[in-house]
């Protein structure tokens, strides 16, 4: 307990307090992250470490590029990434979740575009117990009939729940649009899981999840003897092979069609999703779009949010955003607003997007945003997971970390006249996708 | 472990000042002593509705963002049926920013007409996103007022109907402001990058000042015990039957809240979880199947949630339910399987400690139960259950008498053809 100070007490009596002011505020000058420590076992898999944080813990991932995206089996990778977890010839799905949940582990799968991944988040203390459970599914996944029965019933229900939410259809439709039969753009139907086949899971674990294939990511309390274990465990028993990954993914198909309603007579509310398929992080312009981008969607004082929410109330909420991905990007805007002012939003947004390509961003709302952006940042560092994250956007995307000192430079050097001439360069909104799914 | 400094102004305000200086940033969070169950039964959804208001400019800053974004911070808030709570990150340096806005907030709003006016349509936009326009989104529109007959739980945060919020006037928002948003009913914490002096130092300069306002007495009529079976089925245009057995329990404050915490787990938690494993696995009569408690401060609620698959009845459903319960009630849960549930919820603690907002609210919180050093005896109390007191609570809790059953039957239609998948609303 702290006592209450006189003195200070006397102070604030003898001034009178400026409520109106804002006080002096400082920059944000030093962005330091923390680099790893790299290593590589014998079978090519590669290692990368942070160490760093207080707690007794430890979060590792193991990351592995999607395998070659076949539009017959669009449900193939995911399918077997989701049942990692599904047993080996030694553990069934039940031990394995047993073991993991008996030491207050966590362990994740996750499917992304490009890559997908297990994650184990332990506590240092256990972590001799449960890294053998991740050995064991990673190199010897067996994926049961039985189980896979299971998936297929269970997904299917969940994909028909997803099915009535416009957003989510809007999403489908939107990537679709953009990309054609690819991983990035076909979604599966509900009746796609029935062609799941035992066989081909096995076939598309082996080919894909080899260590060749795989980065090795430890974020937390992971001194040496953590390293050491994870070498061990992935050393040994899991062999080099000879084959390698194919990891390459067929041509992008945008689609003739830029303007897609599914019209849903009863909805209250529609969801809109307007885009182009986009740069991504490799490209020098990038951390110049993300101003734009965050200039006009990326906050919650942003133009869109400004306009579209809190002057016209259209909607509980707006954005744009820029996904970076290995062979392309999207630059898109959406949102869910009621039925009835559909129309009007979209010429909302039509408009907020040509300003910036005729007028120069105010310098009050640059600085500001400049500043935003930095703070945000340096908030995203908030842990040593984070720090490791950072390095993932680069190290994927095969970038050093002289990125994220062009990105400090970018945001707080970039001109209005720069800017308008990238919304110039990349802004066509006649030419843009839009989706909508409700009532227009 | 999270270590604290607390003081209080003399106006009543309570300020928690946790230091961690491994981040650069800082956190002020403050959480008001007001939630839906503070409502007048005709203007429900009102605290929320306020939430946003608090975003409208006060009385000497005509914006609130604006100011924050420029020094590199960010805000967010929420409104649960028990509290609001507001929260700011920012570098640490800018931590005054934090300070000066707040404080003005809490001095007095602007009270602008045309920020009702917007706010109003934003929060009823947030209505039908969430709650309308969203297969089973109305679900606890329709399950509060099963379970609660005269506590103010019965309606939902976002309200009981649109039209509450539609109606609500400027004067509404004033007597709202005056009656809650004081240093009195506020707890705030400052975390991050700060020293308790700087903190003290700041919050004298900034909320002393602050008139400590009118306590608010709260008297609210408390739920009685249930004592018949209630049971109500819906038929919406959604693709799958769900069912939904609510049961009521005691509050988040009660020394049962441990017990009933973990029983919940055991059920629910992981896939190494008894309904997931005998109900979606061994015998697959679920899709999905959650079991959850709503932490509520006054009566809560104990939830089972899930969804048959097709060809399964909604009787056999619900039998599958029961039987699950009832094996808590006759048999002693397993050691193996409660040191299991204890050691989750004791990792769960830990990984809680990395982020910097989650120990600044969770200090908040408990403070308000009574004592911000609760939240450093939590991981205790877990571990002190016993299978006797489980297997007492699941006697206590799962009786028919205390249930109420909501059943959500599909109207046939076609998942695959989106067309057609109107929701009923």
């Amino acid at each position: 307990m702290i006592q209450q100070g006189n003195d200070l007490m006397t102070q604030r009596q003898m001034t009178k307090l400026d409520r109106h002011t804002p006080p002096q505020f400082n920059g944000v000058e030093n962005i330091k992250l923390i680099h790893p420590e790299s290593s590589k076992l014998k079978n090519g898999c590669k290692i990368f470490t942070f160490n760093s944080g207080s707690q007794d813990l430890v979060r590792i991932e193991w990351i592995f590029q999607n395998s070659r995206f076949e539009p017959k089996k669009p449900l193939l990778n995911v399918a077997v990434n989701t049942m990692l977890t599904d047993g080996t010839s030694k553990l069934t799905a039940a031990q394995i979740a047993d073991k993991i949940d008996f030491y207050g582990a966590f362990l994740q799968v996750d499917y992304s575009y490009d890559y997908s991944q297990v994650t184990l988040f332990t506590l240092t203390k256990h972590l001799q117990a449960t890294l053998p459970v991740v050995k064991d599914i990673l190199t010897d996944s067996i994926f049961p009939e039985k189980e896979l029965e299971t998936y297929m019933r269970n997904q299917q229900q969940k994909l028909q729940v997803s099915l009535q939410k416009n957003d989510f259809v809007a999403r489908r439709e939107f990537n679709k649009a953009l990309y054609g039969e690819t991983i990035y753009g076909l979604a599966a139907q509900p009746e796609d899981f029935q062609s799941l086949k035992r066989e081909d899971l096995l076939a598309n674990f082996k080919q894909m999840y080899q260590p060749g294939n795989c980065n090795i990511i430890i974020a937390g309390k992971a001194d040496p003897q953590i390293l050491e274990a994870v070498t061990t465990t992935f050393e040994g028993a899991w062999g080099e092979v000879t084959t390698v990954a194919d990891t390459t993914q067929p041509d992008l198909q945008p689609s003739a069609e830029r303007f897609i309603y599914i019209e849903k007579v009863d909805a209250l509310q529609s969801a809109i999703r307007i885009g182009t398929p986009f740069i991504n992080r490799t490209h020098p312009d990038f951390p110049g779009m993300q101003v734009l981008n965050t200039v006009l969607g990326g906050y919650f004082g942003s133009r869109l949010m400004t306009n579209i929410r809190e002057d016209k109330g259209y909607t509980y909420g707006i954005g744009s955003g820029m996904q970076s991905f290995k062979q392309t990007g999207s630059f898109f805007i959406a949102s869910e607003v009621g039925a009835n002012v559909c129309k009007a939003a979209v010429s909302e947004i039509e408009k907020e997007v040509t300003l910036l390509k005729t007028d120069l961003i105010p310098n009050e709302e640059l600085s500001l945003v400049r500043n935003f952006m930095l703070g945000s940042l340096l908030g995203s560092l908030e842990n040593v997971m984070s720090h490791a994250d950072k390095f993932k956007n680069l190290y994927f995307a095969g970038l050093d970390y002289d990125y994220y000192e062009r990105y400090t430079q970018t945001v707080k050097n970039i001109t209005a006249e720069e800017l308008k001439a990238l919304a110039n360069k990349y802004f066509d909104f006649d030419n843009f996708y839009k989706v909508i799914v409700g009532k227009y | 472990m999270v270590k604290f400094n607390r003081f209080t102004l003399d106006n009543g305000l309570r300020v928690i000042v946790h230091e961690d200086n491994t981040t650069p940033m800082a956190v002020l969070n403050i959480l008001y002593d007001v939630g839906a169950r503070d409502e007048n039964p005709e203007q429900t959804g009102f605290a929320h509705l306020f939430e946003h208001l608090m975003f409208g400019g006060s009385v000497n800053i005509p914006n609130y963002d604006g100011p924050l974004q420029r020094v590199g911070g960010e805000n967010n808030a929420f409104t649960s049926n028990d509290i609001t709570n507001y929260y700011i990150t920012l570098p640490s340096a800018n931590l005054e920013t934090a300070f000066w806005l707040e404080s003005d907030r809490m001095l007095s709003l602007a009270f602008s007409k045309k920020s009702l006016e917007v706010q109003r349509n934003v929060v009823i936009e947030e209505f039908k996103q969430r709650y309308l326009n969203q297969p089973y989104g109305d679900v606890w529109l329709k399950l509060r007022p099963m379970v609660y007959k005269k506590h103010p739980y019965r309606w939902a945060t976002i309200g009981k109907t649109i039209k509450h919020i539609e109606d609500a006037k400027i004067e509404d928002v004033k007597a709202f402001f005056k009656k809650h948003y004081n240093p009195q009913n506020a707890i705030m914490v400052v975390g991050g990058d700060v020293k308790t002096e700087d903190v003290k130092a700041m919050a004298e300069k900034w909320f002393g000042p602050i008139p400590a306002g009118d306590k608010y007495i709260r008297n609210l009529p408390q739920e009685p015990a249930q004592k018949e079976e209630r049971r109500e089925t819906v038929t919406a245009k959604v693709p799958l039957n769900d069912v939904y057995i609510a049961f009521q329990m005691e509050g988040r404050l009660d020394e049962s809240y441990y017990a009933v915490e973990l029983m919940s787990d055991i059920l629910s938690r992981g896939n190494s979880s008894r309904l997931y494993r005998s109900l979606v696995k061994d015998k697959p009569l679920f899709s999905e199947v959650h079991a959850y408690i709503t932490g509520s401060l006054d009566t809560g609620m104990f939830v089972l949630e899930g969804k048959p698959l097709e060809g399964v009845s909604i009787e056999q459903a619900e039998q599958a339910l029961w039987q699950e319960i009832e094996k808590l009630k006759t048999e002693d849960v397993p050691a193996d399987e409660l040191t299991k549930v204890k050691n989750k919820t004791e990792s769960t603690l830990v990984f809680s400690e990395m982020s910097l907002l989650d120990k600044a609210m969770n200090l908040a919180f408990y403070e308000l139960m009574g004592d911000a050093a609760d939240f450093n005896q939590e991981s205790e109390k877990f571990l002190a259950v016993t299978a006797q007191q489980i297997k007492d609570q699941a006697n206590i809790i799962f009786r028919k008498e205390n249930s109420s059953t909501l059943i959500y039957l599909a109207q046939g239609v076609e998942a695959s053809e989106p067309e057609l998948t109107e929701i009923e609303n």
